[in-house]
């Protein structure tokens, strides 16, 4: 959309605000640091939980996919709309719905208790677990149902003409397109699981399930040991890059797997078949459902007792996901071009706290880096949502140029025609959408904010995470409902907006 | 008179060579094999396509190097016309004005050309609540208002069913009659040349013919028309 040297211009800047924080980290990496045993774990850690993350998410996604696709059922289209939404609710949200199940005092524990059978502990490595299964279930069976509209129906109708049995319609007709899926949803939820912080935060820690981005903020915020902190980054930055670029290759597919929906064909199921469907889609729906139905259950009786400070993070945590969103689209609407995509990746694969803390050290010679702390989180969060914004606004505007640039020419359109009359108009739901999530993921972000957090700059989510800490339960549940209902309203109203006459 | 003077036109290995001298206010047909070149001719001569060398010129001006918009050219492409999301009336203005306000003598040319489509009262439709054959009269109100003595046909009444798709050849042939243009019409179809363009331009074997009668080119085809037309066309 934008002349070409306003992206030549955009990607130079967003390179230096990667790059150049990068190497204030590099230049603290001492030459004769190595690796200690605690370093070592964090990576072991890492790699363990995340390809136990992937494995998990990717084997309980199948049978619940495979009962969606079909299935026909009233609210199937709204199931996998719901499916879609783990991906914008703010992952400490999730956590504290997720330990009024499994916590000490949750539901599971209480069944326990009063059968006498001892008592589950949520923290360490199957808490961390169940966080991501919880992330990526969702993910992975809206990845694995796209891969099953993508089989022709006919092949379908051709199996029950053909009289397969169930074994080898599965061997010649669902089998082949697994093949390609699986490994590439794996790929996917293994990447986003390398980088997790806020999940190992809450339910990590400890020397035994301590992440690499965990590490890191400990580095930072324990022990101010930034040698430690570039080591730590650098094989961050390594190991989630080779493994962003291992994903890539193996992707085929839009990965966001953004509302789909086509009719399908009921085939006969024989009891036991419907059956296994049915209990698939409850399980997961009630896996997915009761965390958060306990958190606005516990919470919205709360949200008039809040405190001030409570509010006061709110309206820091809504200023910041608004600009984080207006910088993020700028961004994302001079980086519509093959190369801008590849750059805006880049957001992806650098670790948010690494680069929080390139930031903190060029800023410390000037001024009190704490006092940045939110237009730092701001300026971040909009770099960690441009690889989807770009992704959600690239294809329209391709589709735009490509239908459209003739009939604009031979009008004679002038550059400021073509923007009001056709890119404007056919980009606003594209905008919308990716509006809606950038706010949404940026007002929930419990990230580069919890190395410079204190009480008088906290955004909500790391209000909550203080809340938690303290033991206030009640103010957490109230929190976490304002959190809740913050994020899916921005998602909504955006959303919204782009579709109003569309 | 438009004049293709050696105009040559290259895409890499496509190739083709137009010398096609005074053309006048007439509708000519524009028939030839697929990946001949015809859509691509069309697309030089609207100034979408660079041409390698030659002289294309309008009543003895130079129009070689000029933008889309500044030549004396109207088209209709195959499809997109229309943009989806503005109403008939809002497509339609744009051939005259870019603001937002239309003024009052603007609506008044908007109504009389919808009235001349043949669509009075549509202005405030989007092209999605349209058929398709509505959808092509609008377009070519756009092209009334636009008011340029060429018209350029890409096939766009393509995808119209036989009896929309000569009404609409009716329409154009009443039109363009009217108005003294000159009307290039790209078609593969042998019957809509008949109906209503007395002469073609053959597009084969990398050139553009000089005009032939149309019925004489269907009666006689020479032999990469014949076989691109697979049967003998009956001409009465």
């Amino acid at each position: 959309m934008a002349p070409r040297s306003f992206s030549i211009i955009t990607g130079t800047l967003l390179c230096s605000f990667v790059i150049v924080p990068l190497l204030a980290v590099w230049r603290q990496a001492d030459a004769s640091a190595s690796l200690g045993p605690a370093e070592w774990a964090a990576l072991r850690f890492t790699i363990l939980q995340a390809f136990l993350s992937a494995l998990l998410s990717c084997f309980l996604a199948l049978p619940v996919a495979r009962a969606l696709s079909r299935t026909q059922f009233p609210g199937r289209r709204l199931v996998i709309k719901l499916m879609g939404a783990p991906f914008i609710l703010p992952v400490i949200v999730a956590i504290l719905g997720l330990l009024a199940v499994f916590g000490q005092n949750g539901w599971l524990n209480a069944a326990l208790r009063s059968l006498e059978m001892g008592s589950f502990s949520i923290y360490g490595l199957h808490g961390v677990l169940i966080a991501h299964v919880f992330f990526n279930l969702p993910l992975a069976t809206r990845l694995i149902l796209l891969g099953w509209a993508t089989i022709p129906q006919e092949r379908f109708r051709l199996a029950q003409h053909l009289a397969l049995t169930p074994s080898a319609r599965f061997r010649l007709i669902e089998w082949p397109m697994l093949r390609v899926v699986l490994p590439s949803a794996f790929a996917v939820i293994f990447v986003i699981c390398l980088s997790s912080f806020a999940v190992a935060l809450t339910l990590g820690g400890g020397p035994k399930s301590t992440t690499l981005e965990l590490a890191i903020y400990q580095a930072f915020r324990f022990e101010l040991d930034f040698a430690k902190v570039a080591l730590l980054g650098l094989i961050q930055l390594g190991l989630s890059l080779s493994a962003a670029i291992l994903a890539l290759r193996m992707a085929h597919e839009d990965q966001l797997g953004i509302g789909f929906d086509r009719p399908i064909d009921c085939e006969a199921r024989s009891v036991i078949q419907k059956f296994h469907d049915t209990l698939a889609i409850f399980l997961a729906l009630m896996f997915l459902g009761i965390p958060l139905l306990l958190v606005l259950a516990n919470g919205l009786s709360n949200l008039s007792s809040l405190p001030v400070a409570v509010w006061m993070a709110a309206l820091r945590s809504v200023l910041i996901a608004l600009g984080a969103t207006v910088l993020c689209l700028l961004l994302a609407l001079c980086l519509l071009s093959r190369s801008g995509e590849v750059l805006a990746t880049l957001g992806i694969a650098v670790s948010p706290l690494l680069l929080g803390t390139g930031l903190f050290l060029i800023a410390r010679p000037f001024l009190n880096p704490f006092d940045i702390s939110l237009i730092v989180t701001l300026c971040v969060n909009a770099l960690m949502s441009l690889p989807f914004a770009v992704r959600i606004l690239r294809p329209e505007m391709i589709k735009i140029v490509s239908n459209f640039s003739r009939l604009s020419l031979s009008l004679g359109f002038s550059y400021r025609s073509w923007v009001r009359w056709v890119v404007w108009p056919r980009l606003r739901r594209p905008l919308g959408f990716a509006a809606g999530l950038t706010a949404a993921l940026s007002v929930g972000d419990l990230g580069v904010i919890a190395l410079f957090g204190d009480a008088d700059r906290a955004t909500l989510p790391f209000k909550l995470y203080q809340l938690m800490g303290s033991y206030r339960t009640e103010q957490a549940a109230g929190c976490a409902s304002l959190l809740l209902i913050l994020s899916f309203s921005f998602f909504w109203i955006f959303d919204f907006w782009g579709r109003r006459n569309a | 008179m438009l004049n293709m003077l050696n105009l040559r036109l290259q895409q890499g290995a496509f190739n083709l060579l137009a010398s096609v001298p005074n053309l006048s206010p007439k509708i000519y047909a524009v028939m030839g094999p697929s990946g001949a070149g015809k859509s691509t001719l069309l697309a030089a001569l609207a100034g979408f396509v660079p041409v390698q060398s030659g002289t294309l010129s309008w009543q003895g001006i130079d129009i070689t190097s000029w933008k889309p918009a500044d030549r004396p050219m109207a088209m209709l492409f195959q499809d997109n016309n229309l943009f989806p999301h503005l109403t008939a009336e809002r497509n339609i203005a744009l051939a005259v004005t870019q603001h937002r306000t239309l003024t009052k003598s603007t609506r008044q040319k908007i109504l009389t050309a919808l009235m001349r489509v043949g669509l009075e009262g549509f202005g405030d439709y989007k092209p999605g609540q349209l058929s398709g054959g509505q959808q092509s009269r609008v377009a070519l109100a756009r092209v009334l208002l636009q008011d340029k003595p060429i018209v350029l046909l890409d096939e766009p009444f393509n995808a119209l069913g036989p009896a929309l798709k000569n009404d609409m050849l009716d329409l154009l042939q009443i039109l363009a009659h009217e108005r003294k243009s000159l009307v290039l019409m790209v078609t593969h179809n042998p019957e809509d040349a008949l109906r209503i363009a007395h002469e073609t331009l053959l597009v084969s074997d990398e050139q553009v013919s000089l005009p032939v009668s149309t019925p004489d080119l269907l009666a006689n085809p020479p032999p990469a028309l014949a076989t691109y037309l697979g049967k003998r066309v009956t001409v009465q």
